[in-house]
């Protein structure tokens, strides 16, 4: 099953990937290897228990030629935006320079295409010096297989002390599957902010019309010494969308991250976040929700890995799970030895609203420290019946309790979101799937 | 070093060697040691037959290697796979067991000798691979209650053993599972007659002593309608420096209405400081709650043993039935425990309550790994899981594994983990109120442990605690 991908891989690099940098290509043909050593994860693996990828594994895909002709209109982009800031769009994993708009950026801020930064200067440097360090390849067939094919993606450089004013938003659009069959895009997205600056990014995942295709995305954010970043990762593909992705992430010290992580679409996502705060006295946000309804499938893998002390981390991911969906939460906090003073908190949490909905939920604590303050929690459960009878005893009707118990449950992580737009746009986007 | 961490080490108490004459097979496993073991011990052609399966299914199947524990590859051709005390066969009374087996236990305070009625605790002894003495046969026996080693259970109650055996744990169940089913040689046999609450604790002893060998003991408790037993293992080995094999199956069935509260106080030789030697304590428990309103509750103190591999689970398989797993694991030097529990809610309104709580001192490793399942038809179950960790000292390490799987909705489940130290500030509160550093280390750890204890029969709470206290002496103070 990996061959087809490894013919593709050929002729990928000896057609539209030529151009790229010698050291670029070297990474490409080891991970191309790698991904065919690995092959695709079965359940038979621990990481992939709950998750069968055999769909992915046993459809066809072809590679997605990027940013091709016709391109969608502007208005359909501008919709799938949260804010109303600088955005960069890409179709099929391409960057489209007409469909973006970067007006409003200070100077010295790069965001653009990955292809056109690597091709020379300064920025191709600090790209070099940050892309595939922290998305282990070696260790994941899906990395390996978006590293093979790594050839364009959002690039953003917050140099340091700079402060975006406005949320820059990364929107990657999938065109899914026409008359040629499932196609398989790899966006790719690096984000670098520098030591004391101050960054709100977006990355949103959606298709366009509703066919089969696949997207393999892998982003990688690098928080310098006392920088501030607030990273929302939207994904809202179509119901027949398989959507695989890594995010990795970096903090140095003093450094704070808000990782916001929402799943509404695809019939099949998987989502490993793997975060190290590498520096003493960084702080962790990491707030998940997952709402799946239909046969949707949505596994999120989480490590939050606590190299120094005095790092602090909470997590919480929710799940609404309704009709026949599945959700899959696997959380790791790893304090390593001498990370000591770490203060940890994780939960996880999921509503089953149906009796063919099911949920499955592995929270981990791995410790090699002894002062430190680490707990998590799990639950699995209906709606609170006495909650439902209060609010009917108050007037509600039924249906309007259920809803509003639902809501409030998924409002809980909302309100962990320091940028009060993108909570309010947020908010309505998760109502109306909640309708 | 904190004040805390230092401490003289106390050497394993249950560590010296009995000098019997003892009847040990040669080492390696082969069909032809199988048919041996089932000849010695007199058994009827289909055990046998079921022996010889679960060995070729286990000559399938590979040793696990998923826990997070860390160790050298086991030779199981170097393995003795049975060693008993030379003794005449069959024996009447307690007066004619060797008066050295009976200092071995008596050594061990375990009450084998029927004078001590006041201890009101009937005793299965089993040294190395052979039952040497059960004790209180007939009061039980008057109440119709069976209480033997298994390979008696075989010859003298075949229509049940064939019943039960391998019903909760098959033969092929795991890869140490397929091992013992194939070559166990004593184990406990129990079976509580409907409506009777049973009036004696029933305890069972293990002791491996001959070198070389490992310890394969089955034992099989069956709790027919509306009964009640409790039931209490022991364990405890001579130090050596080679690594012994334990792998153990126990299974429980209780029917409609039957109650069986099982309690383990495991102490095999844990190794010493550097890691040489100790049990390692493979062990595959399961109960069935076969039976509307049945309840098993496992109650866990482990404190011996190199490597702890082992999750006593429940099948809570009818309606409004009970499965508890309490258990306080300990690891000191350099001890290794992957442990925790298995509850599988099928039946309607089945409950289950998980507390675990782990000790890791020294440069022990201490896990928790457990499995909530949920299925569909299991209407109105209900879980709830808490596991706490502590830490003393910075060598070692608590992990926390909980694997949850819920597929109906009405079910609710909760899981807490929490993990934390004892405080330089608690200690100093305490030596300030006039306590010495250890009474205060020994106070806080029993209080962290006062949940599962409160959960174990008077005599063996007070040992537990006892226990613990020895077991990490070394690394508070």
């Amino acid at each position: 099953m990996t061959e087809h991908y490894v013919r593709d891989f050929q002729t990928f690099a000896s057609n539209g990937a030529a151009g790229a940098p010698a050291w670029l290509r070297e990474i490409r043909e080891g991970a191309i290897a790698r991904f065919a050593e690995l092959g695709f994860p079965t359940m038979k693996q621990e990481e992939w228990r709950f998750t069968s990828v055999a769909p992915i594994a046993e459809t066809r895909f072809t590679l997605a030629p990027a940013a091709h002709s016709p391109l969608p209109a502007p208005a359909e982009v501008e919709r799938l935006q949260l804010g109303a800031g600088p955005r960069l769009v890409f179709v099929d994993g391409g960057y489209v320079r007409g469909l973006s708009s970067l007006a409003g950026l200070p100077n010295g801020v790069y965001a653009g295409s990955l292809a056109a930064a690597l091709q020379a200067g300064p920025s191709g440097e600090l790209a070099r010096a940050h892309l595939t360090r922290l998305a282990h390849w070696r260790d994941s067939a899906f990395a390996a297989l978006n590293t093979a094919f790594l050839a364009d993606g959002a690039f953003v450089h917050v140099p340091a002390g700079c402060v975006l004013a406005q949320p820059l938003e990364v929107v990657c659009v999938a065109t899914a599957g026409g008359s040629d069959g499932p196609k398989v895009a790899h966006p790719r997205g690096l984000i670098v902010v520098e030591r004391g600056a101050q960054a709100v990014v977006v990355e949103t995942f959606a298709s366009l019309g509703d066919g089969v295709h696949w997207t393999n995305a892998v982003s990688e954010v690098v928080v310098g010494e006392g920088a501030r970043v607030e990273y929302y990762r939207v994904q809202r593909e179509g119901r027949r969308g398989y959507h695989v992705a890594t995010t990795q992430s970096r903090q140095e010290r003093d450094s704070y991250l808000g990782l916001h992580a929402i799943t509404l679409g695809g019939t099949l996502a998987r989502h490993d976040i793997t975060t190290v705060l590498d520096g003493t006295g960084a702080e962790l946000i990491l707030n998940g929700l997952y709402v799946l309804g239909g046969s949707q499938h949505a596994d999120h893998h989480t490590v939050i890995d606590h190299a120094r002390p005095h790092c602090a981390s909470h997590e919480f991911f929710n799940g609404v799970l309704a009709e026949r969906a599945h959700g899959v939460f696997t959380g790791r906090i790893i304090v390593r030895p001498g990370a000591q003073r770490t203060d940890s908190k994780q939960t996880n949490n999921n509503l089953l609203l149906s009796t063919e909905a099911r949920a499955d939920s592995q929270p981990q604590l791995e410790i090699h420290a002894d002062d430190v303050k680490c707990t998590h929690g799990s639950t699995v459960g209906p709606l609170d019946p006495t909650a439902l009878y209060y609010l009917q005893s108050r007037g509600l009707s039924p249906e309007t309790a259920r809803s509003l118990l639902t809501y409030g449950f998924a409002a809980e992580i909302l309100g962990r979101m320091r940028s009060a737009d993108l909570r309010d746009r947020l908010d309505r986007l998760v109502r109306a799937e909640l309708a | 070093m904190t004040s805390i961490e230092a401490q003289v080490l106390q050497p394993y108490k249950y560590g010296f060697v009995t000098d019997i004459e003892a009847d040990v097979v040669p080492p390696g496993l082969s069909e032809d040691v199988i048919r041996l073991i089932s000849a010695k011990k007199g058994e009827p052609a289909w055990m046998l037959e079921w022996r010889l399966k679960a060995y070729r299914n286990w000559l399938k199947m590979a040793e696990p290697h998923w826990s997070n524990v860390t160790y050298g590859p086991i030779d199981y051709q170097a393995i003795s796979y049975y060693a008993a005390p030379k003794q005449r066969p069959a024996l009447e009374s307690l007066e004619q067991v060797d008066p050295k087996l009976l200092e071995t236990f008596a050594k061990l305070g375990i009450p084998i000798e029927e004078r001590k009625r006041l201890a009101g605790v009937a005793v299965d002894a089993v040294f190395d691979s052979v039952s040497v003495a059960t004790t209180f046969r007939e009061t039980l026996a008057k109440q119709g209650i069976i209480f033997c080693a298994i390979s008696e259970a075989i010859r003298e109650h075949p229509e049940l053993v064939q019943q039960y055996l391998g019903s909760v744990v098959p033969y092929n169940d795991n890869f140490f599972a397929a091992l013992n089913s194939a070559v166990f040689t004593d184990g406990s046999f129990a079976y509580i007659p409907k409506g009777v609450r049973c009036p004696l604790e029933l305890s069972t002893y293990f002791r491996i002593n001959a070198s070389s060998t490992g310890q394969f003991e089955r034992t099989l408790i069956i709790a027919d309608a509306g009964s009640y037993v409790s039931y209490l293992e022991g364990c405890s080995a001579p130090v050596r420096d080679e690594n012994q094999l334990h792998a153990a199956v126990v299974e429980l069935v209780a029917l409609d209405a039957a109650t069986i509260k099982y309690s383990t106080i495991q102490n095999w030789y844990p190794g010493d400081e550097a890691g040489r030697g100790g049990i390692y304590n493979f062990v595959t428990k399961r109960g069935a709650c076969r039976g509307q309103n049945s309840k098993i509750s496992w109650t866990q103190v482990e404190t011996g043993s190199a490597i702890t591999w082992k999750y006593p689970g429940c099948i809570l398989q009818g309606d409004n039935s009970i499965g508890e797993f309490y258990s306080v694991a300990v690891t000191n030097q350099r001890q290794q425990a992957d442990t925790g529990t298995k509850m599988i809610h099928m039946g309607k309104n089945t409950r289950s309550t998980i507390v675990s709580k782990g000790i890791s001192a020294g440069h022990g490793q201490n896990t928790y790994r457990g499995l909530v399942k949920i299925l569909k038809g299991a209407e109105h179950a209900r879980n709830y899981s808490q596991c706490d960790s502590m830490l003393i000292g910075d060598q070692c390490g608590a992990h926390t594994f909980p694997y949850i799987d819920v597929r109906n909705s009405t079910a609710i489940m909760e899981h807490e983990a929490s993990t934390s130290k004892i405080g330089e500030d608690q200690i100093f509160y305490a030596k300030q109120r006039g306590l010495s550093a250890e009474d205060a280390v020994s106070m806080i750890v029993n209080g962290f442990c006062k949940e599962v204890f409160k959960e174990l029969p008077m005599e063996f709470a007070v040992e537990a605690q006892r226990l613990l206290g020895i077991s990490l002496e070394g690394s508070v103070g």
